[in-house]
């Protein structure tokens, strides 16, 4: 754990008074947080707080769920994001995805990497483009004398990979990470971990873990979320609690429910 | 009650682990729905046994290799010729204007209902597919002979439009008919592709024709093509339409969209009265056809298994 104070960067994401709705239901509340450049930024909290909710509204991927609405205000640098001359394609190219479970296509390795760019239309040699994503996702070696084989044989960690590699090929501006590593085993979750210390040179990471080791391995800000008890019988509102620097978060809390969090008294 | 398990409670039934009562009613109930399943495969065997069982005695008349490779069908001529190929190409020509039709619109409904359409929409036409693939096809036959074929007719001048029958008209009309079969059993192939897939390639900036066209279809692929070939055998086994429509046909092999043709369910349809005497070499060519149909639909469905089960491999 680092002492000294980061120096913030450039925000990429401000969300202020941020809620969502699912149809009638509002699943997160007033968020205020920002997510700065070249940083691991991770989202904690108990089942049911609203932390995956909060990413996928980071790409616009809540609006493929009906019913889904997002209110109060998210800044891409400087741009709102739901504003009405946003195209949610645009918003994917440059905010990539990586999910809880591997969803490699049921096609060659080759051509799941190759899927994004020749989506974008990307110039350049595809080869190279591939062979560098694999590289960087520390995929190459494994795979390299199969590429056309199908992605459905690959192990789970490695699927995963392929899946970092697959985001890292459009050359995003941003990788967003759903519990990356909750089907994974403890070899493939440190091959993942190291990559994200990797990564977070060229990209920015925000990444939702039920794993607080993990939080506190990789990331350099932790946001914790959690269930708002306040709001009466039957309500499953999320709210951010917190927002810190991870040393700050894991060894002196400004809340209490934080504290009670990290150190396992609930959740 | 004498030799149940003893309890802790000697001489009490309070902890016997026998059955209390016989059960009649349930094993009634059982035998009963046994005799359900049981009749239904006894008489697909007896349908089969029915249909071969006659065989040997046309093949007594008619060499089977001038059965299936002849070009003259005329089993009633003086000079009768026995060559199922006139009613194998009729059978053929009906599939292949069938598949014209329904490919293209019954894989565009089920890409629209599973990728395009709102839940409203399908709680719409998902109904309206359904009641069409039920209309009873002599209905449909009769739309195509005094409102279809006319229209075409009108509309095409450019073609040969001689005869008052039409193999290409009732080709098109079983397409239709093929139309929901087609698009719902591709709507559930497809529907069964795992949201997950979809969510990796919109996260990668893929437009939603991309997700439906690259990442759906191909993923439902095994179970697209088994709905094509179900449709290509229910257009083989399409009777009512190609008899009102095509017409009984010439005894000669002949293929053009215009012409009037005899296909082998139209043909078994056609004689199969009971006017006909058994034992005649007429009465066993209507089984020969009769089994060669049989045979080539069962090839099809086979095939169509092959590919659902694969299909169901990837996902399960």
């Amino acid at each position: 754990m680092e002492n000294n104070n980061k120096v913030a960067g450039n925000e990429v994401f401000s969300l202020s008074n941020m809620s969502v709705h699912y149809g009638e239901s509002l699943a997160v509340d007033g968020v205020n947080l920002p997510i700065y450049e070249n940083e691991i930024t991770a989202m904690i909290g108990p089942s049911g707080c609203g932390k995956s909710t909060v990413l996928r509204s980071l790409n616009r991927m809540n609006d493929l769920i009906p019913g889904a609405k997002v209110g109060g205000q998210v800044l891409y640098h400087g741009q709102d994001m739901y504003g009405p001359e946003v195209d949610p394609v645009q918003v994917r190219k440059l905010i990539g995805m990586v999910f809880q479970k591997p969803n490699p296509f049921p096609k060659s390795i080759y051509d799941n990497v190759a899927f994004g760019p020749q989506t974008l239309g990307m110039k350049g040699d595809m080869d190279e483009i591939v062979e560098g994503a694999l590289k960087k996702a520390a995929l190459w070696d494994d795979v390299k004398d199969r590429l056309k084989d199908n992605a459905f044989g690959m192990s789970g960690g490695q699927q995963q990979r392929l899946c970092i590699a697959r985001a890292i090929a459009v050359k995003p501006d941003v990788i967003l990470m759903d519990e990356p590593c909750s089907a994974l085993d403890p070899i493939s979750t440190f091959k993942i971990e190291d990559l994200m210390m990797e990564l977070k040179k060229d990209y920015t990471i925000v990444i939702v873990t039920h794993n607080m080791q993990q939080a506190a391995r990789v990331a350099d800000r932790t946001a914790f979320f959690t269930v708002d008890t306040e709001r009466g019988e039957g309500s499953r509102v999320g709210q951010l609690v917190e927002f810190d620097e991870t040393s700050k978060i894991f060894s002196n809390p400004a809340d209490s429910r934080t504290l009670d969090y990290v150190t396992g008294k609930f959740g | 009650m004498s030799s149940s398990i003893q309890g802790a409670r000697s001489g009490s039934t309070a902890n016997s682990l026998r059955a209390p009562s016989f059960r009649l009613g349930e094993r009634i109930v059982i035998g009963l729905l046994f005799g359900a399943a049981a009749i239904s495969v006894g008489v697909t065997i007896a349908i089969v046994i029915s249909l071969f069982a006659p065989l040997p005695g046309f093949f007594e008349y008619v060499n089977p290799w001038d059965f299936l490779t002849g070009t003259l069908w005329a089993p009633s001529f003086a000079d009768a010729s026995f060559g199922v190929l006139p009613l194998v190409a009729g059978t053929l020509q009906v599939v292949f204007y069938a598949m014209l039709v329904g490919i293209p619109l019954g894989l565009g409904a089920a890409i629209y209902l599973s990728e395009y359409a709102g839940n409203g929409v399908r709680k719409i036409v998902k109904p309206i597919l359904e009641v069409l693939e039920g209309l009873p096809t002599v209905a449909t036959g009769l739309f195509a002979v005094f409102w279809l074929k006319p229209w075409i007719q009108e509309s095409t001048p450019f073609l040969e439009w001689t005869s008052p029958f039409s193999i290409g008209v009732a080709g098109l009309t079983v397409g239709i008919i093929t139309i929901p079969l087609i698009a719902s059993v591709s709507d559930d192939a497809m529907r069964a592709v795992p949201m997950a897939l979809r969510e990796g390639a919109y996260a990668l900036g893929a437009t939603k024709m991309r997700v439906a066209l690259k990442v759906v279809l191909p993923a439902a692929i095994s179970g697209i093509v088994a709905s094509f070939v179900l449709g290509a055998s229910r257009a083989i086994g399409e009777t009512m339409v190609v008899l009102l429509v095509a017409g009984g046909g010439s005894p000669q092999l002949k293929i053009g969209f215009t012409e009037p043709a005899g296909a082998m369910t139209a043909f078994i349809a056609s004689r199969a009265t009971g006017e006909i005497a058994t034992g005649t070499i007429d009465y066993y060519s209507i089984f020969a056809v009769g089994a060669l149909l049989f045979l080539m639909t069962l090839i099809m469905n086979m095939i169509a298994i092959r590919f659902v089960n694969k299909f169901r491999e990837v996902y399960d």
